[in-house]
């Protein structure tokens, strides 16, 4: 197969990017689309030229680290994939493919597809987690947990943080990444005493990073390659109206 | 006269060995912690885990990531499960039968003392990350579910559907998140770390790389511990992550510590085949599948008809066959031989003839569609995806992959290496697993380490005393960042003809050919040879474009592999003098008539550690006897 790609190019975060088109050949159907980037970086550095810098790990699907906008949609035209996991036998010869960052104001560009995805970490610091010094936790088993629970936990757990929610969310809203982190933690009796607060505050930080509000468009579970369910954003609500009205965990929570 | 190295294994009986150890290790009183500062490299179970911990005893910790964040170091890869001792099945396990199990299981080639303490922190880590919110899968009671895994006879391996690694490093990410918000830890994503500064013989600081500007930046440091992980990326095709790396330990290696069997890497049997020369990497299919899949080939060299065509008859269940004990379920360094003879013989399937079936129609008959589905669906639309095939209809195609490296630096009880204040954890050390890893002990080794042994050992560290204050203004920070700075210039002045990808790729093909699943004498004798030439030309051809002080991947890329091209050498060197086969390490020279593996004990029952020399001058191997003095040394029998 031979590909055109049209790629957004950005030497650094406060430069101006352009669009630049390259023509890949030799491609093979099983190829991942990330192995055709590989592939056209090994041409442009022949050339002399700068190659595309974009971000990728595992490629198998589960770091989260690779995120592209794919002719327009976050991780490209399949469903439930991450970016890693396209293969170009979902396009078609001679086909151009648009291929851009995700865009939102909260993940600054650092250089061409690269994007700065720090603010999940510091959504996270405020509160996604279970207070729980290590060598003292009673037996496993001492807390039967449903099993109908763990595995709603579990779904709500899968989410691999990579961003696709807010570059598709008309309002660059993560609630879907916070209300995947809420959710979890919710099912689940451990850290029960620090819920209220947790929703509080990470959602707190979530607006100030500059992440819109949720209305309720579902783009985010369409691009989701774990199928993360918007219920966790209704879940996350619900658990941001307890923690309002909880007393003392607001208070913990905001000063008050 | 090489020296014998002291492993400072404490005395008395095995079962009570860490206890003492953990009275006897000094402590640091609460309030003098935060005078101490730790760096911590990696983000993973191990290093993750010690900077998390470090930090809520009160540390001041440094902790460095390449990634972009610590969430996804590349423990979030693995996917089968977890073990521990808990007997929560009622099946005789106990921490005796997991130590047995791991020592067994690495062929006789792990040391004692350290298995032990790893099977006695196993419960507590199941316990631990239960409490931080961890969702492993439960039962309709609401107890803790389990599976088995190869190379054991019981059911430990708890699991979190086929995500356990990213549930566990969530775990991680989610303790170190709260100390990062509690100011003890600090975290810096997107660093590499270049180089390890050692100030009057002991490790005092590292030398960093910020991935974004690329500027170079120094970190002192009371201790340093190096928990980066393994290098199967030496092998171009592995199933780890792009970014895995040697660099920090191989640095750490030319800077005093000592490396141990380096040749010692673990070829998983449950991968994806390779497709084309374009693929950047192998995926994994998890090692659980055995549990419900049986692997066959058709009895019949050269037989290409389909799958379904071939009736029962003709097909050749050969782990069945030739290890009716285990089964399907015999560890990963039999399996994945077992495959390479029946392809070797000709029976490989699909196009290449480099794989082997993994078949699910006898388990889709006995537990219907949906339990398959549910144990195993993620790993089936993965496969799917890379192959356009449907593994609920059409067995998979499977082929060993590089992926677990046992060797690493050197390290003694205390996960010390040989430079005095340098730690090392989980799989960038040597100490557990022996000449091959059992599923599902990874990620038990890292968090073990992570949580429980290095918070204790660092702590007896900086308790001893006799620790000046040192800072970056130190003229040994000035010298090591310099000759960082050289050799990264040095690799962008050569504008060559050929990428770093190239060469990456010619390394892996010497290395999976003849330092791979079986090696022998001659093989290894000619990729020393070929690796040297490699090196010379890579150093002489290379083309890396783009400058030090900016964001440049390829310049990223570069220095790792220049690394690989010199730690390849090493593992083969470590190979050819290791005359025997054990685990993971097959010579073709040292079998059973039967085809399997035979050990030497008698000249080989000890780790063989080297020292850097000097480049352009040949490593010293030292040896560390291993003594069993708790398990009867057998040979290693499965059937």
């Amino acid at each position: 197969m031979t590909i055109h790609l049209k790629i957004w190019r950005q030497a650094r975060g406060a430069a101006k990017g352009n669009f630049e088109t390259y023509t890949v050949e030799k491609i093979l159907p099983e190829m991942s689309f990330l192995e055709t980037l590989d592939l056209l970086n090994e041409q442009l550095t022949r050339q002399g030229r700068q190659p595309v810098e974009f971000d990728s790990d595992c490629r198998e699907g589960i770091c989260g680290t690779c995120g592209l906008v794919i002719k327009g949609t976050a991780h490209g035209p399949n469903p439930k994939t991450t970016t890693c996991e396209v293969r170009m036998r979902h396009f078609h010869d001679g086909e151009t493919i648009t291929v851009e960052p995700f865009r939102a104001g909260p993940f600054p560009i650092l250089k061409d597809l690269v994007v700065d995805r720090t603010a999940f970490d510091r959504i996270q610091q405020q509160g996604g987690f279970v207070t729980a010094n290590v060598g003292s936790a009673p037996d496993g088993n001492a807390v039967p947990i449903p099993k109908i629970d763990a595995d709603k936990a579990m779904d709500a757990a899968s989410c691999i943080g990579c961003g696709a929610c807010v570059a598709a969310c008309p309002n660059a809203s993560a609630s879907l990444f916070v209300g995947a982190k809420i959710s979890q933690l919710s099912y689940l009796p451990q850290g029960g005493p620090e819920r209220g607060r947790r929703a509080l505050l990470m959602i707190g930080q979530m607006d100030r990073e500059g992440f819109g509000d949720c209305s309720n468009h579902g783009e985010c579970e369409a691009v989701c390659p774990k199928e993360i369910s918007i219920e966790n954003i209704a879940r996350m609500r619900r658990e941001f109206f307890k923690g309002a009205l909880g007393g003392h965990d607001r208070k913990a929570a905001t000063g008050d | 006269m090489s020296r014998i190295l002291d492993a400072k294994i404490p005395s008395g009986p095995l079962a009570d060995k860490w206890d003492r150890h953990e009275m006897e290790c000094p402590l640091v009183a609460p309030a003098n912690r935060r005078k101490f500062t730790v760096i911590v490299v990696g983000t993973g179970l191990a290093g993750g885990g010690a900077a998390a911990t470090l930090g809520e005893l009160g540390y001041n910790v440094l902790n460095f990531c390449v990634q972009d964040t610590p969430r996804r170091a590349h423990s979030v890869a693995a996917q089968g499960g977890i073990n521990a001792s808990k007997n929560y099945q009622n099946d005789g396990d106990s921490v005796e039968r997991l130590f047995y199990d791991t020592v067994k299981g690495g062929d006789y080639r792990s040391r004692e003392a350290n298995v032990y303490r790893l099977s006695q922190l196993s419960m507590g880590i199941i316990d631990q990350c239960v409490a931080m919110g961890v969702p492993f899968a439960r039962e309709y009671g609401g107890t803790l579910a389990n599976r088995s895994f190869g190379g054991v006879q019981v059911s430990r391996t708890f699991y979190a559907r086929g995500q356990t690694g990213q549930q566990l490093l969530l775990g991680v990410y989610s303790a170190l998140s709260r100390q990062i918000a509690a100011g003890t830890v600090k975290m810096f994503p997107r660093h590499e770390m270049l180089d390890l500064v050692v100030v009057d013989g002991k490790a005092r600081g590292i030398v960093c790389r910020d991935l974004v500007t690329g500027e170079m930046k120094r970190y002192a440091a009371d201790a340093v511990v190096l928990a980066t992980g393994g290098y199967s990326p030496v092998f171009y095709l592995s199933t780890n992550a792009v970014n895995c790396s040697a660099t920090s330990i191989w640095r750490a290696y030319k800077r005093g510590a000592l490396f141990a069997n380096p040749c010692y890497t673990q070829i998983h049997p449950t991968a994806i085949p390779q497709l084309g020369d374009y693929q950047s990497k192998l995926t994994l299919m998890s090692e659980s599948l055995r549990n419900d899949g049986r692997m066959w080939v058709p009895k019949a060299p050269g037989d290409k008809r389909r799958p379904a065509d071939i009736p029962e008859a003709e097909r050749d269940y050969f782990l069945e066959r030739r290890y009716p004990a285990f089964g399907n379920l015999v560890p990963r360094d039999i399996a994945a031989r077992a495959s390479k003879v029946e392809c070797d013989a000709g029976k490989g399937v699909g196009n290449t003839g480099f794989a082997v079936y993994l078949d699910f129609a006898d388990a889709i008959k006995r537990l219907g569609r949906d339990v398959v589905a549910d144990r195993y669906g993620n790993l089936f639309t993965m496969y799917e995806e890379i192959i356009a095939d449907d593994p609920y209809h059409t067995p998979m195609m499977i082929y060993p992959a590089p992926h677990y490296t046992m060797g690493g630096l050197w390290v003694d009880y205390n996960l010390e290496s040989t430079i005095p204040g340098l730690f090392v954890a989980g799989e960038a050390n040597f100490s557990d697993h022996g000449a091959n890893r059992l599923g599902a002990s990874a990620l038990m080794q890292g968090c073990a380490d992570g949580y429980f042994v290095v918070p204790r050992v660092v702590a007896g560290y900086l308790a001893r005393g006799g620790l000046g204050k040192v800072t970056t203004d130190h003229d040994a920070f000035g010298a090591v960042e310099d000759e960082v700075r050289r050799r990264y210039d040095a690799l962008l002045a050569v504008k060559g003809s050929r990428t770093v990808r190239d060469f990456h790729w010619d390394l892996g093909r010497v290395m999976w050919d003849k330092v791979g699943m079986s090696r022998d004498r001659a093989g290894l004798e000619q990729a020393i040879v070929r690796i040297r030439e490699l090196r010379e030309a890579y150093w002489h051809d290379v083309k890396v474009p783009g400058e030090a002080a900016d964001f440049n991947k390829q310049l990223e890329m570069a220095g790792r592999v220049a690394d690989f091209l010199e730690l390849g050498e090493l593992m083969a060197m470590d190979a050819l003098a290791r005359e025997e086969s054990c685990g993971g390490h097959f010579r073709a020279e040292h079998h059973t008539p039967e085809g399997e593996a035979r050990r030497d004990d008698e000249n080989f029952m000890h780790v063989a550690a080297w020292e850097h020399k000097g480049d352009g001058q040949a490593p010293e191997r030292h040896v560390e006897p291993l003594a069993y003095e708790n398990i009867e040394v057998k040979t290693r029998s499965y059937k």
